[in-house]
């Protein structure tokens, strides 16, 4: 048993191939003759279509075929079959069986080529084999030669032309076949000749194309549902075979009692469309079968096609134990690596272990922790819910209650296994959709935490994309050490700090974070000492103190010590930050916004530390540890950062409200000025227009330039009134500060609040539709003025008139259709990248190779550097090398 | 790789010399002139007999003798036009050399250097010319070569992929979840603010589809020599190239008494587009079963068979008629760059005739219509035409994706010889595994092929594994390393 286990069988391949009608009966159960499924005592009726012998469904039943149940020993169900009166065409392959016909002579059943042009397609055909090539283009070649001869060239027939009536008739020049003319033409076909018709001659014969028998699924395939009125209702497929059975008896009987030749073809055809829809049931050309309340019956085909079919919902992804869901909210006191999960998960999640001479005890003490309730329904004491253990070669599983605790833990021998709940330090996969890139799924440490919600580090928001407005997000447990390994060592949030898209952090200080460190260091100041002390304690800094400067009487410390601290010894940088204000000469150290930022040897000498120092993507200082101390002090660098600048930010205060966003009556004056100027020479714009003075741009009609330049001097004059509202606010303006250090806002948006909103636009243009000649009722006709096309002059702030509140909203929806849009389209457009990309594998000889064997590309990117490994996208940083080396002599 | 680099260039430049070579094929023409002079009377007996067949129902004998006359002066015309034409591409021809631009001796002598220090060991050429850029700027660090190399060795050496990474699926992911962040309609405008091209993510997919012709085809042609130079060459180049209807150069008016069409051209316009009455001439009279002759200042159009609806229909096509320019080319800009010259932007490509146009440089012209650069330079070309315009996409949207990614993507759809879509028509159509194509799309379709051809599948791939319960043979999947059991050892010994 022991070794049986250990050898786990690989599937090596999957054969496919056409079924013979031999087949079919060999692997029936039982053939099935009557309609009914049950009698009326609810027992299967015997060659009925939920013969016992086809398996079982009901629990506890014993199959008749093998003997065994469903549920444990898992009868997997067997097929019957139903012989058909008159044969029937499959329509899934009618295209096969219509070229099969074109190229085949009636009579001998030899290719209509010669045989030279049949050597030659050989030649071809054996020649695209080798070389893997797409060979569909030669078949239709075969096929467009032969429909050319008008007589057989071996037996000197002549050939008729074979018409395909969709869905499922076949025509000789004109004169309807029958299936069973067709199947006996094809029973001519040799054997050789079909590796030309494009069929395997090992596995398939082309008159198995046509059914003269059917086999019935097994039940476990439709099971029938007992509905709580006691009243059982079938499966779809149940109820197309009730119909194909019903007609074939017909059909069987008319035809044995001599009926005329009129009703059997009725018959035939019926029992064709029967065929047909059970097959597939959207087959272009028949109206659909119904289920009785006007349904159309889901038939094979169906169950197999689509998102919702079986390869795409349950082939490619499946259900899952030992996962959970629930809604996230935020915890900055938890590191990047860690997940608060809450004890209600806890408990009913497990991870199993194997009890051994070494951990014997503590599983027993596990199992006996199932007895004691803790006092606090806040404290959680992990335990076990399930022991497994293997008797005989059987498994048996145990659910450990409050009552059983003892004893179970007493008879706990080695070599079983108990499943334990889930414990602090466990690793856990979180997850949310959708799952758009890797970083979409990392592994967690546990933490197990009160109440109901998932809590992480907010800086792990960016990789998720996810937010605190009711997202909810997936956890899934690891079960087994080899997977337990790969997820500590590849998985784990700080191995992906680093994205693979662009070879960055994508991980790092957001919002808050940002303006609080922005908050502590934007002034080179003191603090006093019991405040520098407090946000110390938030890190965990145990080092020694900053010198302290005796100010007033009271020890103070700079502000950039503070920061220092975090910073390892080596690290020397210098780079603007993101509140530059990008000087026409940068005055370097003496920049006025003390937006240079110097660190030398691990000391912050100068500069404002904000999105550009730790925030994700570009977070100078976090790319340069990461690079230089690996994964692991990278994280603790962004735990520590992120711990400081929210104890800096309580400590400081911050708060941004509606009169942030206020500004001086000179401003507004200032503003209104500005405005009414655009609006000036947009007027003056459109008398040109109107007197045909405009100069048309080159290639460009009078009307488009005339759009072009109103749109122009409209954007030109929303970007004044933000660059005056701007003026006004000046940096002391939390909205502003946050604008400014990179935290959350643009000026933009600013300048919308307290400026001038701006015009709106439809698909790229000013506002045009409505009315006739007019977008609203409330302007001339044949308007073209700035506001009547949509532009907004008053800001947020001031609030909307109610003509520029409507373009706005028009803007707006725009906004909201093309977001729906656009997930969708690139929803698709990413799954057909990675169908087509899946299969590659970067070789041990750096070549990347498809699971095909052929080959992509001689050395990956063509210089073989992982992107999450490079610097920007550069193999190697050689500015830095350099200045290494320099500074190494 | 190296060796792929540098196939390609050759590819290109291989590609492009042929271009090049088409106008010197051009000028050996007037030496084939027995061959043409022979076949242009054959034509013209044709068209005669056609016509002296009808002529003969018509029973007006003096017309068709008047029309072979003709016919025999314009072919001389024609002849003549041509011969001087091909005079000038022998002048040009001359002058245009292949750019490669010679490394300067210092360059080349470090290269070697280079190479001498690193012996066995590999690096990226990439990394080599940045590694000579710099210690040609500085003069102090060439005798630390040694050690800049041993560094840069080591620092390579740690950003190299590990073997059996999944760099497909990366890469998929990588170009496909910036997709959501990218804007949908922006009918942006690129560089010239007068052409509409399409942007975002239609653009995005757009490539990916391989698409046989862009929603907004579009052209940079840039000129070589005095043509970007001199303005009046560059606007004569640019009407070269321009369709011109002749709906825009004049006004066609149809005499609905006497049954005849009069062209009245323009006269400013066609001096600007540089057409001449024969000009004009030549192209209404490729319409059949017309006659056309020049009156005074306007063209005069009879039918052979006079009738009000074949009137009118000759008007419609005459509208719709190309006196000049390049089919598809709908709307010129020129501008002048600076370190450029003039430069011509086209609304519209035809790569195939604007590469023959006299003055343009075809080495830097360059079209958005990928599947044109895969016919004209090559899949090579092709391929880095991919990769250019998907990166331009992406980076014109703000978003940062390494070039990497989208190479791999380049690659698979050209790794065929032919440039195939990613999707059911392309890649995903030829992929080996038969349950990985059901899974994708037209599931049925795809099983019952496989059941009739008797399809294997081998279970090599990832979507197929998964469908089994297997393990992927991708990253830590890929390694097959059973350990012996220490046990079976002892009972070996």
């Amino acid at each position: 048993m022991e070794r049986a286990r250990s050898i786990t069988k690989k599937i090596g391949n999957i054969n496919f191939s056409l079924l013979s009608p031999n087949e079919i009966r060999k692997m029936s159960a039982t053939k099935v003759i009557t309609a009914d499924t049950y009698d009326d005592d609810g027992f299967p009726i015997a060659m009925g279509l939920m013969d016992p012998r086809l398996g079982v469904i009901e629990p506890g039943l014993r199959c008749k075929t093998c003997g065994l149940r469903v549920g444990k020993d898992k009868c997997p169900g067997h097929f019957g079959h139903i012989d058909l009166a008159m044969p029937v065409i499959h329509v899934g392959l009618i295209k096969s069986i219509r070229d099969c016909l074109r190229s085949t002579c009636r009579e001998c059943g030899k290719l209509l080529l010669t045989d030279k042009q049949r050597e030659e397609y050989c030649d071809i055909l054996k020649k695209y084999g080798t070389e893997h090539r797409d060979k569909t283009y030669v078949f239709k070649q075969i096929i467009k030669d032969s429909v050319k001869s008008d007589k057989c060239p071996h037996c000197g027939r002549e050939t008729s032309k074979i018409e395909l009536d969709k869905p499922t008739s076949l025509r000789e020049s004109g004169k309807k076949l029958t299936p069973s003319e067709v199947r006996e033409w094809l029973e001519k076909i040799q054997d050789e000749n079909l590796p030309l018709l494009d069929i395997n001659k090992r596995t398939a014969r082309p008159e198995w194309m046509i059914l003269t028998v059917l086999p019935v699924p097994p039940v476990t395939v439709r099971p029938s549902v007992t509905l709580q009125s006691g009243e059982r209702s079938e499966d779809d497929l149940t109820h197309k075979l009730v119909d194909v059975i019903r007609i074939n008896q017909r059909l069987q009987e008319n035809r044995d009692a001599g009926a005329p030749q009129l009703i059997v073809e009725d018959l035939w055809e019926l029992l064709q469309y029967h065929i047909t829809t059970y097959l597939d049931n959207q087959t272009s050309g028949i109206p659909p079968a119904r289920h009785r309340s006007g349904r159309p019956l889901k038939t094979l085909a169906q169950r197999l096609k689509g998102k919702e079919g079986r390869f795409r919902s349950n082939l490619s992804g499946k259900r899952v134990n030992f996962s959970a869901r629930t809604v996230i909210s935020p915890d900055p006191n938890l590191s990047i690596n860690e997940l608060g999960v809450p004890i209600q998960i806890a408990k009913e999640l497990t991870i199993p272990v194997r009890v051994t001479v070494h951990n014997i005890d503590w599983c027993k003490e596990m199992i006996e922790k199932k007895a004691t309730i803790p006092s606090d329904p806040n404290e959680y004491c992990p335990s076990a819910n399930y022991v497994i253990r293997e008797m005989e070669g059987m498994k048996q599983r145990i659910k450990v209650t409050e009552r059983n605790a003892k004893d179970v833990a007493e008879r706990l021998e080695t070599g079983a296994i108990i499943e334990r709940q889930l414990m602090d330090g466990d690793l856990a996969l979180f997850n949310r959709q959708p799952s758009l890139h890797r970083m979409s799924m990392m592994a967690h440490r546990v933490r197990v935490v009160p109440h109901k919600t998932f809590r992480f580090n907010l800086s792990v928001c960016p990789p998720y994309n996810a937010d605190f407005d009711g997202d909810e997000m997936n956890l899934h447990l690891i079960q087994g050490e080899e997977a337990k390994a790969e997820a500590e060592i590849l998985m784990k949030v700080q191995e992906n700090i680093l994205s693979p898209r662009f070879g960055g952090a994508i991980i790092g200080g957001i919002h808050d974070h940002i303006s609080g460190c922005f908050l502590l260091t934007q002034k080179d100041r003191n603090i006093p000492i019991d405040i520098a002390i407090h946000i110390l304690s938030a890190t965990g800094f145990k080092g020694k103190l900053p010198i302290p400067v005796i100010e007033n009487g009271k020890s103070h410390i700079n502000v950039k010590d503070i920061f220092s601290t975090l910073l390892p010894d080596d690290l020397s940088l210098e780079y603007k930050s993101k509140s530059c204000f990008n000087c026409e000469t940068c005055e370097g150290v003496k920049c006025p916004h003390n937006a240079y930022v110097i660190i030398k040897n691990g000391v912050l000498k100068h500069g404002t530390i904000d999105e550009n120092s730790i925030g994700a993507f570009k977070g100078r200082i976090l790319d340069r540890i990461i690079r230089d101390h690996g994964m692991g002090a990278g994280r603790e660098f962004i735990d520590n950062v992120t711990r400081m600048s929210i104890a800096a930010i309580t400590l400081f205060g911050f708060t941004t409200s509606i009169d942030d966003e206020d500004i001086p009556d000179e401003a507004k004056k200032q503003i209104e000025e500005g405005l009414a100027k655009a609006l000036k020479k947009i007027r003056s714009l459109v008398h040109a227009y109107e007197n045909d003075e405009l100069e048309s741009l080159p290639g460009r009609s009078i009307e488009e330039t005339l759009e072009m330049e109103i749109m122009k001097v409209t954007g030109k004059a929303r970007d004044t009134a933000g660059e005056i509202a701007g003026r006004h606010l000046g940096l002391n303006n939390s909205a502003v500060m946050m604008a400014k250090s990179g935290a959350r806002g643009s000026m933009l948006n600013l300048s919308q609040m307290s400026g001038c909103v701006g015009q709106q636009a439809v698909r790229g243009e000013r506002i045009h539709r409505g009315y006739q000649y007019r977008t609203l009722p409330h302007f001339k006709k044949g308007d073209l003025g700035a506001s009547a096309k949509g532009f907004v002059a008053s800001c947020y702030k001031k609030g909307l008139t109610p003509t520029e509140y409507f373009f706005h909203s028009m803007g707006g929806r725009e906004g909201l259709v093309d977001t729906a849009v656009r997930t969708s389209r690139s929803g698709y457009m990413q799954r057909r990248l990675i169908n087509a990309l899946e299969d590659l594998r970067v070789e041990r000889d750096g070549t990347v190779k498809h699971s095909g064997g052929q080959i992509i590309q001689f050395m990956y990117g063509e210089d073989g550097v992982d992107p999450a490994r490079s610097i920007g996208g550069k193999a190697i940083d050689i500015n830095r090398i350099i200045s290494d080396i320099k500074e190494g002599v | 790789m190296a060796k792929k680099t540098t196939a390609s260039k050759k590819d290109k430049k291989t590609a492009e010399k042929k271009k090049i070579k088409k106008p010197v094929i051009k000028e050996e023409k007037p030496k084939k002139t027995p061959v043409k002079k022979t076949k242009e009377p054959k034509t013209i007996s044709k068209t005669t007999d056609a016509k002296k067949t009808k002529k003969i129902k018509k029973e007006t004998a003096k017309k068709p003798v008047k029309k072979e006359t003709k016919k025999e002066e314009k072919a001389k015309k024609i002849k003549r036009k041509k011969t001087k034409k091909e005079e000038k591409p022998v002048e040009i021809t001359i002058v245009p050399k292949p750019k490669t631009v010679e490394e300067p001796k210092g360059h080349k002598e470090l290269r070697e250097e280079i190479l001498k220090i690193l012996k066995d060991e590999y690096l990226p050429l990439s990394i080599i010319d940045d590694i000579i850029l710099i210690v040609i700027k500085e003069k102090g660090l060439k005798k630390k070569l040694k050690e800049i190399i041993k560094k840069s060795l080591e620092s390579y050496k740690k950003t190299l992929i590990d073997p059996s990474e999944a760099c497909g699926i990366v890469g998929a992911q990588s170009i496909g979840e910036p997709g959501t962040q990218m804007t949908m309609r922006t009918f942006h405008y690129a560089g010239v603010a007068e052409i509409n091209v399409t942007l975002g993510l239609p653009r995005l997919i757009e490539i990916v589809d391989a698409r046989s012709i862009p929603s907004t085809p579009m052209m940079n042609i840039y000129l070589r020599d005095e043509y970007c130079l001199n303005p009046d060459l560059a606007k004569e180049v640019a009407n070269q190239i321009e369709i011109t209807l002749l709906n825009d150069i004049s006004d066609i008016s149809a005499d609905l008494t006497n049954l005849v069409i009069f062209i009245d051209p323009d006269k400013k316009s066609i001096e600007k587009k540089g057409i001449d009455m024969e000009d004009l001439l030549d192209a209404v009279k490729k319409i059949r079963k017309t006659d056309a002759k020049i009156e005074k200042n306007r063209v005069k159009i009879s039918l052979d068979d006079p009738s009000y609806k074949k009137l009118l229909e000759v008007t419609e096509t005459l509208k719709g008629l190309k006196v000049k320019g390049i089919d598809g080319i709908k709307r010129i800009i020129i501008r002048k760059e600076p370190d450029e010259g003039y430069v011509i932007y086209s609304e519209g490509s035809n790569l195939e005739k604007v590469l023959e146009i006299v003055g343009v440089d075809p080495y830097r012209t360059t079209t958005n219509d990928i599947q044109s650069v895969g016919r004209v330079l090559g899949i090579e070309a092709a391929r880095n035409m991919i990769i250019q315009e998907a990166y331009n996409t992406l980076s014109e949207q703000g978003l940062n994706v390494d070039r990497r990614h989208i190479m791999i993507v380049a690659d698979v759809m050209t790794s065929g010889g032919t440039i195939k879509a990613i999707g059911r028509h392309g890649v995903s159509k030829e992929k080996e595994s038969v349950l990985s194509r059901a899974a994708f799309e037209i599931t049925v379709a795809h099983l019952l092929q496989a059941a009739r051809r008797g399809e294997v599948d081998h279970l090599g791939g990832v979507a197929e594994n998964i469908i089994v319960g297997q393990p992927v043979n991708l990253g830590t999947g890929a390694v097959e390393l059973v350990m012996k059991r220490t046990s079976g050892k002892k009972k070996k010994k």
